[in-house]
Formats: structure tokens, sequence, C-alpha cells
């Protein structure tokens, strides 16, 4: 069934218009293209992760029901959803006027050609649609083989560790693993070469399995010959999943979808590391094409009240929007007046500070260097300032249990910076390692939380360790810090358990 | 066709239901409260199911925010002074699911989880209701109620005759007049017939919290009976010294005081019933709620004498139930029990000490099934 038909007349009209400016803007996009459909459909989408086809699991029928229900209450509604995938796919609300329309345009092309140059999406694999509707067909087939109920219970439970990847995997390791890999692999290269790292060690835990089902004699034999206890894994582990998708006693449709879910996982992280930045370059070149080339006069009013929604200051939460695109600017206007660098720095006056312009015109590129080589931590680590904090208002919170309610807590550069830092380190999960994989020599999971300052939630670390243990079949243990002590909880299989 | 995602969507809501069944004592204790929308639904809030992550702790986390204020003021004063101390937090955590809920399936998820026996209904059917049944064929229709084996014969019939019908290659191609539909015909059907009485102790020693109890416990009898009845009449009597019958807003919510004469709401009972509803004809339910204080040991006889002379042979089932109270004595319970024993057929006694004993004292007044 057809639910979202490409664009015609005036909207294409309007499209290569607006291609046309972004490009002589400078922005490098991978060709577009939009499509229009109803609410019901943006609806599915959105629940979806912007894909028409996924594997079956309550969770898509859960976020559909939010969303759906947040539109009918008039709470949300969604404006753009644009698929990181070459060519990008873009989605139009049929039921927004021209102005919306503009404006969504402008600010999918904005990501585009962030998805297009931003480092952290070098590697991503743009045939992700294909992806997820073949990852949707071998799941359904699981399910038809081995049980709905069987294979979503299994879901369920590597769900639980979809954050527990290794983003350094992204970039460096990407290479450095696949040299190893060609170099151990005599088997003439095929095709799997320009397949993504996390593919690969999929395909090699493949070849692991056959090979142990076939050597398990002869493994132990050399067993004996070399008493010597290996750690294991040899340095921690950031790719938990990776790690039990190797060494977990799974069967192979399990294996398989451990793999599925992993691969789909490390797609989505780089949207996760540069939430800001990616929010932020797209508004940013939305309110720059809008401004200075696109709008009519009569539409000022509707395009001001839309990004004045869109840019809303939130009290609990920063708006990525917002705050991605005041940097952006900052950037730009620092840079063209030269104000950085140690000079401006150590300058002490104070109103000689505030007229400083040395003209530079830098702003430009800078800005597009910027979104090039950073993601959200070292974006917000270098570029936030001071003055910046200020004008933006921006200010830290934390929960008074006098008072039984969020309080403002400061204002300080210092503490926000490293408030919001925490925040978006680790793409804002906890990290997490694999330290020992036979922990007391019982083969038994060592977890370890490296801890900066902020506990875990207790109850989900046990639902999750519960989920692990599902998977690993022997306790998991987890190394963190509760109210400033170390402790180490263990999962047994029923309930948590503080070891130490 | 629908979308794929309904099929995620529904074994989602299929998950709630479970999610219902297991914190029903939560439901029906009145802890959280439903929600009746009115049009035959009910709203129940429940805590947002989450795929556990290892995440970080909310309160220890605090968070960044934007906008006006100076340290030490609260983020968000409106949402805080409603909500007593649920978290804000950062991004996500917050949310509550609200699942909606027919009067049927409520029904069906509190028969399941209390094993309620359905009811068998005495009497005669007495109550009309038209239904309709698509039992009979027509030539004219809606394309969705079209009847494929009837259409096709016709067309073979057709090709048969006009020897169209080549049976070494059974095409057959039905024309406009072959159509046939499926139509509906009205029946009219009896019902069984059902009324409720409730009867409320209200003199001085009833609280809020026990009248809580009992609109809770109400409101589920209620629920369950109208799963079994087509329809079901509700009559609400209060009384302390005198009796008298009164609205359902009133039933609930009036605070009279005083004396008690349990033996004024029985007769007033007796009264309704002998007026509107005939024995032969309507399922009867009479339930009462008190603390268990009577005036008075002659009234108490007055009362015994009542039920078994009066009340039990046009009921189908006496129900009482005992709220315990700060100052009732109780005493009411223990004379019943003595009198009728407490494995009487028509009479179901219960003691109902707190919210919590709501699911329980429930289960003791419906699982007869009569």
């Amino acid at each position: 069934m057809n639910r979202t038909n490409s664009i015609k007349g005036e909207l294409l009209n309007l499209k290569d218009k607006i291609e046309q400016i972004a490009k002589d803007q400078g922005l490098d996009f991978d060709p577009v293209v939009f499509e229009v459909c109803d609410y019901e459909t943006i609806n599915i989408l959105a629940a979806q992760g912007g894909f028409p086809s996924r594997y079956p699991h309550w969770r898509f029928g859960m976020e559909y029901e939010q969303i759906s229900k947040n539109y009918a209450y008039g709470l949300q509604k969604i404006y753009e959803m644009v698929v990181n995938t070459n060519p990008v796919y873009a989605y139009l609300l049929s039921s927004n006027d021209l102005v919306d329309q503009k404006i969504v345009m402008s600010h999918v092309f904005g990501h585009a050609d962030f998805f297009k140059n931003n480092l952290w999406f070098s590697k991503t694999n743009r045939k992700m649609m294909d992806v997820m509707a073949n990852n949707a067909t071998k799941i359904r087939r699981y399910m038809g083989q081995y049980g709905i109920d069987k294979v979503e219970n299994f879901i369920d439970r590597v769900i639980s560790i979809d954050n527990l990847i290794d983003i350094n995997l992204l970039l460096t390791d990407f290479h450095q693993k696949h040299k190893l890999e060609d170099e151990e692999n005599e088997e003439p290269k095929d095709n799997s070469k320009h397949k993504a790292e996390y593919l690969q060690s999929y395909l090699r835990s493949e070849k692991k399995q056959k090979e142990k089902a076939q050597g398990i004699e002869k493994e132990g034999q050399s067993k004996d010959k070399e008493p010597k206890i290996k750690k294991f894994p040899e340095q921690p582990q950031r790719d938990i999943m990776l790690f039990l998708l190797e060494n977990a006693p799974l069967e192979e449709w399990q294996a398989d979808i451990i793999g599925i879910l992993r691969e789909e996982s490390y797609y989505f992280l780089p949207q996760m590391m540069t939430k800001i930045m990616n929010e932020g370059w797209a508004s940013y070149w939305h309110t720059t094409l809008m401004t200075e080339k696109m709008i009519e006069a009569g539409e000022l009013v509707d395009f001001c009240d839309r990004n004045a929604g869109v840019l809303q200051m939130g009290r609990q939460q920063i708006n990525p929007y917002k705050i991605g695109i005041e940097l952006f600017k900052d950037i730009e206007d620092r840079w063209n007046k030269g104000r950085f660098g140690k000079e401006y720095q150590e300058c002490d006056g104070l109103k000689e500070k505030g007229n400083w312009d040395l003209k530079l015109g830098e702003g430009r590129g800078k800005i597009f260097e910027v979104r090039k080589l950073h993601n959200d931590v070292t974006f917000i680590d270098e570029f936030l300032t001071k003055e910046f904090c200020q004008r933006a208002k921006l200010f830290t919170y934390k929960y008074n249990p006098r008072h039984g309610r969020f309080e403002i807590d400061s204002k300080d550069f210092e503490a926000i910076r490293q408030k919001l830092l925490a925040q978006l380190t680790n793409f804002g999960q906890p990290l997490i390692e694999i330290e020992d994989g036979n922990y007391g020599n019982r083969s038994e999971l060592l977890l370890a939380h490296h801890h900066f300052g902020i506990d875990l939630d207790t109850k989900y670390a046990a639902d999750t360790m519960n989920a692990i243990y599902g998977i690993w079949k022997r306790p998991v243990n987890l190394r963190t810090k509760y109210d400033d002590k170390e402790v180490i909880f263990c999962f047994n299989g029923k309930e948590l358990l503080p070891l130490k | 066709m629908d979308h794929p995602i309904k099929r995620d969507h529904s074994r989602f809501k299929k998950i709630i239901r479970g999610k219902i069944r297991e914190n029903l004592k939560q439901y029906v204790s009145g802890r959280e409260i439903i929600i009746d929308k009115g049009d035959g639904k009910f709203r129940l809030p429940m805590p947002q199911i989450d795929i556990p992550r290892f995440k970080f702790g909310e309160k220890s986390q605090g968070g960044l925010g934007q906008g006006d204020g100076k340290v030490g003021e609260p983020i968000d004063e409106k949402e805080k002074a409603g909500q007593g101390n649920k978290s804000a937090g950062q991004g996500e955590g917050q949310k509550e699911l609200e699942v909606e809920l027919t009067e049927m399936e409520l029904a069906q998820i509190l028969g399941e989880e209390l094993e309620l026996p359905r009811i068998e209904p005495k009497g005669k059917k007495n109550l009309k209701s038209k239904t309709n049944r698509y039992t009979s064929i027509r030539t004219v229709g809606p394309d969705s109620l079209k009847h494929f084996k009837r259409t096709y014969k016709n067309a073979l019939k057709r090709q048969i005759v006009g020897q169209d019908y080549d049976p070494d290659n059974p095409l057959i191609i039905p024309v406009r007049d072959d159509y046939r539909y499926r139509s509906a015909k009205q029946k009219i059907e009896y019902e069984n017939a059902a009324v409720v009485i409730y009867m409320m102790d209200v003199s001085g020693s009833m609280g809020d919290e026990q009248k809580e109890i009992v609109r809770t416990e109400s409101f589920w009898i209620n629920l369950w009976l109208n799963s079994q009845y087509k329809d079901v009449e509700v009559r609400y009597i209060i009384h302390d010294a005198t009796a008298k019958e009164v609205t359902e807003e009133t039933f609930f919510h009036t605070k009279e005081s005083g004396g008690t004469l349990i033996s004024s709401a029985y007769q007033l009972c007796q009264k309704v019933i002998e007026a509107d509803y005939g024995p032969q004809e309507w399922n009867i339910y009479p339930f009462h709620f008190s603390d268990g204080d009577n005036w008075s040991s002659e009234d108490t006889k007055v009362c015994l004498d009542i039920l078994k002379d009066s009340l039990l042979p046009l009921t189908n089932m006496f129900c009482y139930g005992q709220v315990e109270s700060r100052y009732g004595s109780g005493q009411f319970y223990k004379d019943l029990k003595e009198k009728f024993g407490i494995r009487h057929d028509k009479i179901t006694l219960s003691k109902i000490k707190n919210k919590d004993a709501i699911m329980d004292s429930i289960k003791d007044f419906l699982k007869k099934g009569h």
C-alpha cells in the first residue's frame, strides 16, 4: 500500500528552489527525496524510527500509541522527519501549510549536509532502508519457525543491552580491526570488505561457532597442554552486544538477532552522539535560508511563530535545537570577529573585550569545519563559553529532598559545562564494560560501570542484568559505585544482591 | 490491509492487559483511580512500561535547564504543586500511560483474576431486546456483506443452464445478477433482568474512609453484574435510625449522623422489591454495608426476622459487607453468622478490613454465581 506520495507541482518547485539555494550556500548533500503523507503515516514512521519496515515488536506499537495520543490531544506534532540514507528520505505532513513545508525542507537540507559530512557518520550504511526491511523479513521468518513469543521475548532481552556498544568502533578501531581481520583471513576477500566492522565480527562469530562445533575435542586437548588461565576478554570490552554475540551460549537464530539489533544500534548511534549539533546545524540553515532567501512578506509572522515553537527554552531539559543553533551562531560570530585565541582570552578590559572585532570574517568557514569534525561532547567542550552560558540563561538543577522538588542549583559556567558533558558522554548512556567473562572462574560475567558521579538506577540495573542473565545463562555481576561506595551487585537469576 | 504496526500495537495492548491483571489489586483497592469516561469506557492510569536498560538514577542526576530564575528556585512550580513528589527528571521516564478499556474488558479481567463464575440467572426472561442477526440473504447490499459461496453457486447454476460451463476448465465468473448479500433480520430476544439494591449505614460511626470502601466495592460489583445481565437496575438506600431511598449522588456523598436502626433499611428494601420487582421476573441482589453497630439487640432481632421471612425468599442472594471502623463494634456480623451460619446459600457475609480487603470481599460476594 502506498502511504506516501512523492511531491509534485508547487512543492516540487519549492524543493528545487531551496535545493539550489542550499547548494549556493555551500551545503553538500546526497540527493534528497521528499514524500508527502498524512499524520497517521508520519506517526507510524516516527514510531519505527523513520523506516517504513521494521521487525515486529510491541515496542513499536507502544511508540505508536504514544505518538498518536500526543497528536490527538494536540500535545505534540511531528513536523519533520528525515532518514539518513542515500538518497535521504524526508517526509512532509500533507496538512502543513506552505510556510511549514518551506521550513521543513530547508531544515532537511541542513540534516542531509550533516549526514554526509560529519565524521561520525562516515561509516554509516546508507542502504539502511533495505537492511531494515531485510532484517524485518528475517525476524519474521524466525517467528514463524520458533514461535512469536519465544522470538519476541528474546528480542526484549537484546533491546535491554542495545545501548551497550562502543562509540569508538564508529571511527578508529574500525580500520585497525579491519586490518587484523584481513591478516588473519587467508581466504579470498569477498564483498565483505565493505561491510562494516560490526557485521564482520558477526560473520566471524558464525565461523567460530562452526569451528567450535567441529573441534571441541581438539580444544579439550590443547587446554590440558596450556593450563595457564588467559584473561577473557583480554581487554575490557565496551561492545557488550558483540561480546555476548561471540561468547554466549546461543542458538544460531539468537546470534543472528543480536547481530541484527547490534547493526541497527550502530546505525542510530551517530545520531545520538550529535543530537545538539545535528539539530542546531539544521536549524541554523532553515533560519538562514528562510530569512535570507525564501520567505515572503506575508509569511513572516507564521515563520516566527513556528520558529519560536521549535526553539523554545526548556526549564527541565535543554532544547537541542535551541542550544545547537545558538552555539553555531556564537561560533560564527566569534570567528567573524576574531574573538578567540590567547590574545582575546587574556584581554582584561571589559569594554575592549566587548568591542573586540578583528573583522576576520572566518565565521562561515569555521562552522562548516566544526560540523565536519565534532560530536556533541567535543562541540560543547570546545565551544561553550562563559559568556554564552550567561546569554543563554543556562542553569543546572538538582533534586532537593528537603522540599521534595527540583531546584535551580547553579549558574556557574564550570558546573554547567561539567553537567552538560556528563550528560552527553558516551551518548548519554552509562559507560559499562565487560571486564571478565569468567568471573571467579565460574563463567560468570563481571561488568564494570565507570562511575562519573551519577549512580545507576538500581531497579533498571536489576532488570537489565536479568535480561543479560537470560542471554548469558550464568550469574551477572556489576561493579559500580552506590552512595560513594564501591559495590559489586550480583544477579543470580532471581534477584539482585550486593556482594561487597 | 492494515499497516503491520497495528499488530505491534495489539501485542502492546495485550501486554498492558496482562499488567492490569497483575496490578488489579491497586485498581480494585482504589489506589489507582479509574476514570469513568461515561461512554462505556474506562480510563486506567498505569506506569509506563519501559524497556530496562542501564540508566542513570534520576534524582541523583538532576539536569540542565534554560530560563530565568535564581539559585534555589524550583524549576517548575506549576507541575510540582499538583503532583507531589513525582519526579520531573530529565528526558523521558515520567511518562504515564493511560489505558482505555471497555466495561466488558474490565469486567472480564476482574472475572478472570478473581475466578468468578458466570452467574446463573433465575426467573423468566422478560426483558425484551432487539438484535440484528445476519441470517438471511438479499440481492443487494454492500460489498462487505457479500456472500461468496451463494454468489458463486448462483453463477455456477447460471453457467450450467446457459451451457457456459466447462467441467475441464471450471471457470466461474459471477455477473451482477448472481451476487448475493447477507442481510440482517431483527430478532427479539428475552433477557434476564436484575436489580441491585445498595443499603448503607450512614450513622455517625461510618467515616469517609468507610464510605470510600463502599463506593469502590459497589463500582466493581456493578461492573461485574453489568457484564452478566443485559440490563441492571440499581437502587440506593441509606439509613441511620430511619431509612430513605436516595440518588446515587446522595448515596455516596451524604453525611448523616445519629443512631442506627438497620431494620428500617430492610423494611424499605422489602417495600421497594415488593413494589417494583417481582421475584419471578427479577434477579434481586440486596447489598448492605455497615460497620456492624445496631441500636439494640431487639432491632437486630427484627432484622433477622425480616431477612429470614421476607427478604431471603425474594432475592438471589443477600450480601452483607461489614466495613471495619474505629467506632463500630462489629456485632451485627456475629449476629448474622450466629443465625444463618457462614455457609448459608443465600446470605454472603464479608468483612472488609481496609481498602486492600476489597478484592477478597468482592470475591466473597460473587463467587457463588447466583
